[in-house]
């Protein structure tokens, strides 16, 4: 299995764990993964805000440089909101002719031209697809039994542009969690929306949002995501929840490579569960 | 006695703006409310989506334009994947928070020191430094609130989550050229 790999913005800063243990897990599945060059920023969920035109040439810009370097291969993405725009952009243009010369026409500058023939894959799409759960069984040296996971998949990594699970109660994550040995803890708000930037704009709007999904949560060992925004939404305002709550709320949240890492067995340092706000001290 | 709408003399001029090729689509909304029962931020809109769209179909843009609802929209897409008459109602929205960006109304002042930020820091590097946008929105935004971050960011600086970076505020940015095109070919339209 060979990949290139579109690391996006927040794993070069705040994520940065995510990105060292998606890598690690990759090797330890035996992947080939090779970074994408001279990448840029998606655009996120400001471009097409600023415009239109925008929102698609940002996330068209890399796609380009994927299809020069990539070889055929797939681009492998573990943000959510960079997979979505990059899904969105082709789907738009792959029906929109003159859109697609338009965004052409801006990439010249960029001495590019995207032609529509690459496919942006969600890490969660190729582990439970592309390695399943035999393989991942295989590679497991400390089964996590005892640990109760709850799965968060967030919004737009089931929705609306992602074919490989159900946009409103997804399941891809199960047989990924039960070969690792864990207990699931199923609950209500598994794509739930995370509440993204208003924890910056409209914090408490944000915030309610949040308390929702670590409410759902409470009784599970851990929380795993998918996504480095929802990583940080439920990892960094528990202080804040539990004061909206009027109790404490303490619950380690991963990002579902870390958890894989240790039941892999692989050093705790590659895995960088010492970054997150709220303090991972997991018994298994 | 119910008065009768002729949807045929609404001006749609801003409504070509926001459903380019989905007027038809639009009109076909019943009111079901899915979207506003499917919202995780509905309970603190000050309109509901489904007023919001009942609005877009009689052409009343300006006052959506000037409402907080647009703002609160965490682009979740529940709506969207969940409308009965397939309305892209998240994308329509992001059209309408582009065309309030365009026409300088400022219903969250918040918002739009969100969105011109990321999108200069964006312009300048090229990538998201993420410190240098926080400092940056917060000094835009309200200097005061950034107080209420400071506990979280001390802790993410301990961390090592978060580390410090010179500003680059001079100069050309990485993606000058890029954003200038665009620019160009988006006022041809």
């Amino acid at each position: 299995m060979k990949y290139i790999f579109y690391p996006g913005c927040s794993q070069e800063g705040t994520a940065r764990e995510y990105r060292d243990s998606t890598l690690a897990v990759l090797q330890a599945l035996g992947a080939e993964v090779q970074e994408l060059k001279d990448w840029t920023c998606c655009g996120a969920s400001v471009a097409p805000v600023m415009s239109d035109l925008l929102g698609l040439v940002l996330p068209a810009r890399n796609l380009a440089l994927a299809e020069q370097q990539g070889n055929g291969r797939d681009v492998l993405t573990v943000c959510s909101a960079c997979y979505t725009n990059f899904r969105r952009t082709a789907a738009t243009l792959a029906i929109d002719r003159s859109l697609h010369d338009k965004v052409n026409q801006a990439l010249e500058v960029e001495g590019l031209t995207y032609q529509g023939k690459v496919t942006a894959r969600h890490l969660l799409d190729i582990l439970a697809n592309d390695f399943g759960p035999e393989a991942i069984r295989a590679r497991v040296q400390k089964p996590l039994e005892g640990l109760t996971v709850a799965p968060y998949y967030g919004c737009q990594t089931v929705r609306p542009y992602s074919p490989h699970d159900n946009p409103q109660r997804p399941t891809s994550m199960l047989p990924i969690l039960e070969a690792l040995g864990v207990k699931v803890h199923r609950h209500p708000r598994e794509a739930s929306c995370c509440g993204t930037s208003l924890l910056m704009t409209k914090p408490e709007v944000g915030l309610t949002m949040v308390s929702a999904v670590l409410a759902a949560c409470e009784g599970a060992d851990c929380i795993v995501t998918v996504c480095p925004m929802c990583h940080m939404n439920l990892d960094a305002y528990q202080d804040k929840v539990s004061h909206l709550l009027g109790r404490t709320v303490r619950i380690p949240v991963v990002h579902l490579p870390q958890l894989m890492g240790l039941a892999f067995g692989l050093p705790e340092e590659s895995l960088g569960l010492r970054r997150h706000v709220t303090p991972v001290d997991l018994k298994f | 006695m119910t008065e009768a709408i002729d949807l045929a003399v609404i001006d749609r001029t801003l409504v070509q703006k926001v459903v380019p090729g989905r007027w038809e689509k639009m009109l076909s909304c019943i009111q079901c409310g899915t979207c506003s029962a499917s919202c995780p931020a509905a309970h603190a809109m000050d309109l509901s989506p489904r007023r919001m769209w009942r609005m877009v179909q009689l052409g009343m843009i300006e006052e959506v334009l000037r409402s907080k609802s647009i703002w609160l929209c965490s682009l979740c897409y529940t709506c969207h994947v969940r409308c009965p008459r397939g309305i892209p109602l998240t994308e329509t929205i992001v059209r309408l928070k582009e065309l309030a960006i365009e026409r300088g109304i400022v219903s969250s002042p918040q918002s739009d020191a969100f969105y011109r930020t990321f999108a200069d820091v964006m312009r300048r590097y090229g990538r998201m430094r993420e410190v240098e946008f926080m400092a940056r929105y917060f000094l835009a935004s309200n200097p005061l609130a950034a107080l209420g971050f400071a506990r979280l960011g001390l802790k993410m600086l301990a961390r090592g989550k978060i580390g410090l970076e010179v500003p680059r505020l001079g100069g050309k940015g990485r993606l000058d050229r890029l954003f200038q095109r665009v620019a160009e070919l988006e006022g041809q339209k």
